[in-house]
């Protein structure tokens, strides 16, 4: 079997990685805002929101890894691997394209800082992890914009399920908090 | 018994040319009384802390940890040091630090420099409450004078802390300095490891550092002179409530209890306990109390505490469970807030404690004192909760009939006296 | 060598995850905050206890080792 370099293949690879990645990272941002928010049952302990949060965002690293590979090696566009990395360095719908770079830039951010967070302290990562907030709507937006797939109905049916997922989440996190608990 | 040492009967020596007729000048760092000013420095600065551990002076701003190991400790790491001089009297019933800083600025001062050549310090603070603005300016005035006179090879900063009640504690004190709020920081790094712009840093009380200058000038066996064996020298106490003479007295370590109540004129009304260390004290029943030395080992093994020297005669016709209750009530408001058991605790030992003086014992309020206290002790940062667990702990244990009485029939009528323990405003 | 359990009073948000991966050692109190029950970690739950330290949110929870005393 040869591999089609030219052909649809790798491009349905790259969709198909990039619409995972997307998921994940919704399903780590809900488990992060979980997290934050110190959600519990009886059978869903809190240590198990930030456990599934740590995994899912190495997960979708890892489908980030098949996603910008994908697109690189994928000879019907001529995407350079640093486009994956820096905005602009690449012709190939620009302005979609640099969305998703400063995605997988904040993305490895997060992950960077999370990695070392006893060296650098919580104040200092904290303050890092806000970032989240940025990375995942400018997720959303380049998975929209770039536009290959916007004309499948379910695709869009799936963006919007994850942005109402997360606005949600959000805004129980919001209102709990503003809540005084006993910890007030 | 009274000692005139520190104080030596002299009524105001606050310029610099009436404290040095009265007490001398300073001798150079490490030697016994003398005018020179030593020319061979190098091996004098530890001559002063062998001095000051055989004297065997203790800390006179609570902890009564011995100063001369402090001062070790400090001088022994590598680099240059910070001395801080703490005379931020956070306790409300303390008076002792003021009348010195008013009174006997320049025998502070001394003390401040030759720690500060002792451990080898390039950096000296003197500290006060910032809302005092006469006493920063006179201190200020007693710096320039010094100054002028050449006599402070390192110069002594002034310096306003807030006037909080944990704001006084050493390692608030020291974050202070770095520019922080002033608030109790968790340690490691302790000040004597790092402290004020990073340097290791010496923190003593005001009454400390004064002892110092005196022991400098005459020597360990003159300090030795006073006090027990155990508990050598003499202390300042600041005797109020009940008495007839409340004020700052000065005594030999060891006297006891019932001759410092005595000293300050004695009962102004029949008595029933004595509190003894400030709020970060103990309540003691007064018989109990009576025969006991004023030393750190003598009041532990009373069941109480030292503190910083303060002594509060309370009447029998007043009430210790709603005066406890009020103080509770002030050193929750004084929480840094930091931590939660502080911050949670201590108003909820405060509402049990005013519900047993006020209401009666509704809803278990007893039996929530004593199930508070371990809750609070030893689980904040600072030492501020455990203080307060402290009170309530002596409480419960001193008036055990007040408490029965109050769990079973309510309210006393000394609940309606006019209060008597001190809190600012 | 010994290993004692060691929280940050200021850091500690009463989150309580600690309790929840070490309820050997680890309880809370009325308000949600950390009761450390017995400070020195005995060695078949040293693994656990680190694991609980690094998933402090605040990174609160401190286990700290000693050198032992020689006899």
């Amino acid at each position: 079997m040869s591999l089609d370099l030219h052909g649809p293949g790798l491009w349905y690879a790259t969709r198909a990685t990039g619409l995972v990645a997307l998921l994940l990272l919704t399903v780590s941002v809900l488990l992060g805002i979980l997290t934050a928010g110190r959600f519990a049952t009886e059978n869903w302990p809190r240590f198990l929101s930030q456990g599934l949060h740590r995994n899912t965002s190495l997960l979708v690293l890892a489908f980030l890894i098949l996603h910008v590979g994908t697109t690189v090696v994928d000879t019907y566009t001529t995407i350079p691997l640093v486009a994956a990395f820096v905005p602009f360095a690449s012709d190939y719908k620009a302005a979609w394209l640099s969305l998703g770079a400063v995605a997988l830039d904040l993305l490895l951010a997060l992950v960077a800082t999370s990695l070392v967070r006893r060296r650098l302290g919580h104040g200092t990562w904290r303050r890092v992890h806000w970032l989240a907030y940025a990375c995942w709507p400018v997720a959303v937006a380049h998975g929209l914009g770039i536009g290959t797939d916007r004309g499948a109905a379910w695709v869009l049916v799936l963006s919007m399920a994850c942005v109402l997922a997360v606005l949600g989440t959000a805004g129980w996190r919001v209102i709990t908090a503003a809540r005084p608990g006993p910890t007030q | 018994m009274t000692a005139t040492r520190l104080l030596a009967g002299v009524a105001d020596a606050a310029g610099l040319q009436d404290y040095e007729r009265w007490y001398g000048p300073l001798p150079g760092p490490g030697g016994p009384p003398g005018r020179a000013r030593s020319r061979s420095r190098s091996r004098r600065p530890e001559r002063l802390i062998e001095i000051i551990e055989a004297a065997g002076l203790t800390g006179r701003g609570g902890a009564g940890f011995p100063a001369g190991r402090k001062m070790r400790s400090v001088a022994a790491r590598p680099g240059r040091k910070a001395v801080v001089a703490n005379g931020a009297e956070g306790e409300p019933a303390s008076r002792k630090d003021r009348l010195l800083l008013t009174r006997l600025p320049h025998l502070v001062l001394d003390g401040i420099t030759l720690a500060a050549a002792a451990v080898g310090a390039d950096e000296a603070y003197l500290c006060a409450h910032g809302t005092d603005s006469g006493l920063l300016r006179r201190l200020g005035h007693a710096v320039a004078e010094r100054q002028a006179a050449g006599l402070d090879p390192v110069p002594i900063r002034v310096t306003g802390i807030p006037a909080r009640y944990v704001s006084s504690e050493q390692s608030s004190i020291v974050q202070y300095l770095n520019g922080g709020p002033g608030r109790p920081t968790f340690s490691p790094p302790r000040p004597h490891e790092r402290g004020v712009n990073g340097k290791p840093t010496l923190v003593h009380n005001v009454e400390t550092l004064a002892h110092m200058a005196m022991i400098a000038r005459h020597g360990h066996r003159w300090f030795r002179g006073a006090g027990l064996p155990s508990a050598p020298g003499s202390m300042l106490v600041t005797v109020s409530g009940a008495v007839t003479r409340p004020g700052v007295y000065e005594i030999e370590m060891g006297t006891t209890a019932g001759e410092v109540i005595m000293l300050a004129g004695g009962p102004a009304e029949r008595l029933q306990a004595l509190l003894i260390g400030g709020y970060f004290g103990a309540w003691l029943p007064v018989e109990a109390a009576w025969p006991v030395p004023m030393t750190h080992a003598g009041l532990r093994a009373a069941g109480g505490a030292l503190g910083a020297g303060i002594v509060i005669a309370f009447p029998a016709a007043a009430c210790p469970i709603a005066e406890t209750a009020r103080v509770a009530r002030y050193l929750a408001e004084e929480s840094a807030r930091q931590c939660g058991p502080c911050r949670l605790g201590l108003p909820a030992l405060a509402d049990a404690l005013a519900s047993l003086a006020f209401s009666g014992d509704q809803g278990g309020s007893a039996d929530d004192i004593a199930a508070l206290i371990p809750l609070v002790e030893r689980r904040g940062a600072c030492r501020h909760p455990d203080g307060a667990a402290q009170l309530a702990r002596s409480l419960l244990t001193a008036f055990p009939a007040d408490v029965h009485r109050h769990r079973w029939q309510g309210a006393c009528d000394g609940v309606r006296r006019p209060p008597l323990l001190p809190l600012p405003r | 060598m010994s290993t004692s359990l060691r929280i940050n009073p200021i850091a500690c948000t009463g989150h309580g995850m600690c309790a929840e991966l070490l309820p050997e050692v680890i309880e809370l109190d009325r308000w949600g905050y950390p009761v450390v029950v017995s400070p020195a970690i005995p060695r078949s739950l040293l693994e656990y206890a680190r694991r609980a330290a690094r998933a402090c949110p605040t990174l609160a929870l401190l286990v700290e080792e000693k050198a032992g005393k020689h006899r």
